[in-house]
């Protein structure tokens, strides 16, 4: 009893910490999308759901429905990339882990900024990647690797990647490794043995590194501003847009609104369904 | 405790046939780990149907010899055969060899019935077939009522069962079981050391056992292969390993004993010879290894062939007796461990009572007694190394002494 006080009163800071500067913006954002604009760019008086009726326009359905599949697809490519990493990097000798884990950390040490930059110069139609795949003649002369929502997800997943493969990796070295050589010895073949017990093994690491890529990846604001042009644009770039272009902030505020909600959304359905595995294992547990 | 199952002459003459030929076969098997030799040149024979024990200190070779029989290493040089076939590239999901591992290694994630059914979900068995089958394990280790629980609800013991009844599902040639009852207690251990052997007496598969423990490979094995350094110092039936140590390095990690060395004085008759030990009396030993005079030899006598008295006994043929004076004595209720000095030797004496044991005047610190033994009781040992020295318990002279004189 004395120590659950302790440790609420220590996590009483965070708490206050987290209301204060999280919580209360976003309330403050939900009750703006209900308040008219004003010409000079600021908040009306009275209420009004005009705005939020104003979402409902095919402009912005594409954009969100874009919005969501690069998330989704960036999402499944660093999943993909991430797992046999991780695996990798949690499987190799002590001296090798840690040197492994740098070269994932390495990019940090360079302004985010400058890398989504160094990438415009890479896929610039005078860059030596498109210089290169056009010498081996894999695309035409007027292919454009920029300004597209390809050149988005690939921005995306290289910026993300590491976000992914550190979750995993953390879930794969407390994995026991004796276990996937149970499933070989009872008859599992590498992959199998993979499927069925190590991924089921980490399988928290794994909502982790999903949730980590899936939610920024959603909100994206700077990397489809740099390299997505007007067909790679997204839900961000629509929100910068009202308050700095059109410096309508209700508007802004509702679509904010609506990316919160959708943000939540996936994180109370694995909640949920989380909640709904434990309980039924308990269930099962029981029954004779 | 090994139980006879009863069986038609034919099928007798078939077992017989069957076990006398080698089942899991290791030839000339080496593994190297780095710098590190783990099992050099290794050939070990196990026959069909048999309790075999792989006994050592931790890092003797024996659980790389496991996993190479499972597959999980590659033997550097040599193969291994199953059954007369050449296993040796195959990996381990194409080996008839299941394992039982030291942590167990059930899969958290899944329940007791879906840990044992793995094998046969793997190789695609119809769905009635597994679940009759699982039916059948649960009923073999008792566990129907806990088919439903996932791993962590269950005992240390629970676990246990449920990765025998995992392997033994698959039907498998050969069980191998990596030190299986390190994780458990005391007391359960040796429950579960009992079940083992009903369970191998019931299914008749044979069983490869792993262990540093000297006490379940002697209690449950046919035979026992002893390692050390990556080679076998000796194969052979528990009391074969234990009377007759070839080692001693055998003879030191398998119970306690007394090492002599001497030199062959004379020839007594065709079977006993006399042995000149420095510091003592000679002695009289049986002279299994024929040697003559003049050959070096050391002697491993186990205590309790020892016997120990206030009194001189009388004079006998072949019996060996030496003035003594106790050194350290400590009581253990259905028995006595006394150290005694003689000449330059510290002997250990394993006393066992017999009778009342207050009736009698005990022998204290500082007692001169006797002690003797018969002839046949010495053993002489093929190979003898100094370190071999360091295994025997021998209790400190002072405080703070280092151990074994190490």
């Amino acid at each position: 009893m004395r120590r659950r006080r302790t440790e609420w009163l220590a996590s009483l800071p965070t708490l206050a910490w987290l209301s204060l500067f999280v919580v209360v913006p976003t309330l403050l954002v939900f009750v703006i999308a209900f308040r008219p604009s004003n010409p000079y760019g600021g908040i009306g008086a009275g209420w009004t759901l005009d705005t939020i009726r104003a979402l409902a326009t095919p402009s912005y359905l594409v954009i969100a429905w874009r919005t969501l599949w690069m998330s989704l697809l960036t999402t499944a490519i660093c999943l993909l990339l991430a797992l046999p990493a991780g695996y990798t990097i949690a499987r190799a000798p002590v001296r090798w882990r840690n040197r492994l884990l740098l070269l994932v950390i390495v990019p940090f040490w360079t302004s985010f900024l400058v890398r989504v930059f160094a990438w415009r110069s890479l896929l610039h139609p005078e860059g030596p990647v498109k210089k290169a795949l056009d010498a081996l003649g894999l695309v035409g002369p007027d292919a454009t690797l920029l300004y597209n929502p390809a050149a988005v997800v690939l921005v995306m997943v290289y910026t993300f990647l590491p976000f992914t493969i550190l979750p995993i990796y953390a879930a794969a070295e407390k994995f026991d490794f004796r276990l996937v050589e149970a499933a070989r010895d009872l008859g599992a073949r590498p992959f199998q043995s993979f499927r069925k017990v190590f991924l089921p093994g980490i399988r928290r690491g794994v909502i982790t590194a999903v949730l980590v890529v899936f939610i920024p990846a959603l909100g994206s604001y700077i990397i489809p501003d740099l390299v997505g042009g007007p067909a790679g644009e997204m839900l961000g770039n629509k929100i910068a847009q009202r308050v700095f272009t059109d410096r309508d902030l209700p508007h802004a505020s509702a679509l904010s609104a609506v990316l919160v909600l959708a943000v939540l959304a996936p994180l109370i359905a694995v909640l949920v369904l989380q909640r709904k595995g434990k309980r039924s294992d308990i269930v099962m547990g029981e029954a004779p | 405790m090994r139980s006879r199952r009863w069986s038609s002459p034919a099928e007798k003459r078939y077992n017989e046939a069957a076990l006398n030929s080698e089942f899991l076969e290791f030839r000339g098997v080496s593994k190297s780990f780095g710098p590190i030799r783990a099992v050099a040149d290794v050939s070990l024979g196990i026959k069909r149907g048999e309790f075999f024990s792989l006994l050592g200190p931790s890092g003797c070779g024996k659980t790389t010899m496991l996993r190479v029989a499972a597959g999980f290493e590659e033997p550097d040089v040599g193969r291994v055969l199953l059954d007369g076939r050449d296993i040796t590239d195959l990996p381990p999901n194409r080996r008839k060899v299941n394992t039982i591992f030291q942590s167990y290694a059930l899969f958290p994630h899944m329940t007791v019935r879906d840990n044992i059914g793995f094998g046969l979900a793997i190789a695609k068995r119809p769905k009635a077939e597994i679940r009759s089958e699982v039916d059948r394990m649960l009923e073999l280790i008792r566990m129907a009522g806990e088919a439903g629980k996932k791993p962590d609800q269950l005992s240390g013991g629970q676990k246990q069962r449920v990765a025998v009844a995992r392997a033994l599902v698959n039907r498998p040639d050969v069980l191998l079981l990596d030190e299986p009852l390190a994780a458990l207690d005391l007391k359960l251990r040796q429950k579960m050391l009992i079940e083992l052997d009903l369970i191998h007496d019931q299914v008749g598969i044979t069983f490869l056992y792993v262990t540093h423990d000297q006490a379940e490979a002697m209690s449950l094995s046919d035979r026992i292969a002893v390692m050390n350094g990556g080679r076998i110092e000796q194969v052979g039936a528990p009391a074969e390993i234990y009377e007759s140590p070839r080692t001693s390095f055998v003879a030191a990690f398998i119970g306690d004993t007394n090492f002599l060395e001497g030199r062959v004085r004379d020839c007594l008759d065709r079977d006993y010879c006399r042995i000149a030990i420095a510091g003592l009396p000679e002695i009289v030993c049986f002279n299994d290894k024929v040697l003559e005079a003049g050959k070096p030899i050391f002697l491993s006598i186990r205590p309790e062939k020892i016997h120990i008295s206030h009194d001189r006994p009388e004079e006998s043929a072949r019996r060996n007796l030496l003035p003594a004076v106790v050194e350290d004595v400590i009581y253990l209720g259905s028995n006595t461990k006394y150290w005694v000095r003689a000449g330059g030797y510290r002997i250990q004496v394993l006393r066992q009572h017999d009778r009342y044991f207050l009736d009698e005047k005990p022998l204290r610190w500082k007692d001169a007694c006797w002690v003797w033994w018969h002839a046949d009781d010495g053993f002489m040992l093929d190979h003898f190394r100094k370190d071999d020295e360091a295994l025997l318990a021998v209790p400190p002279q002072s405080v703070g002494e280092p151990l074994n004189g190490k």
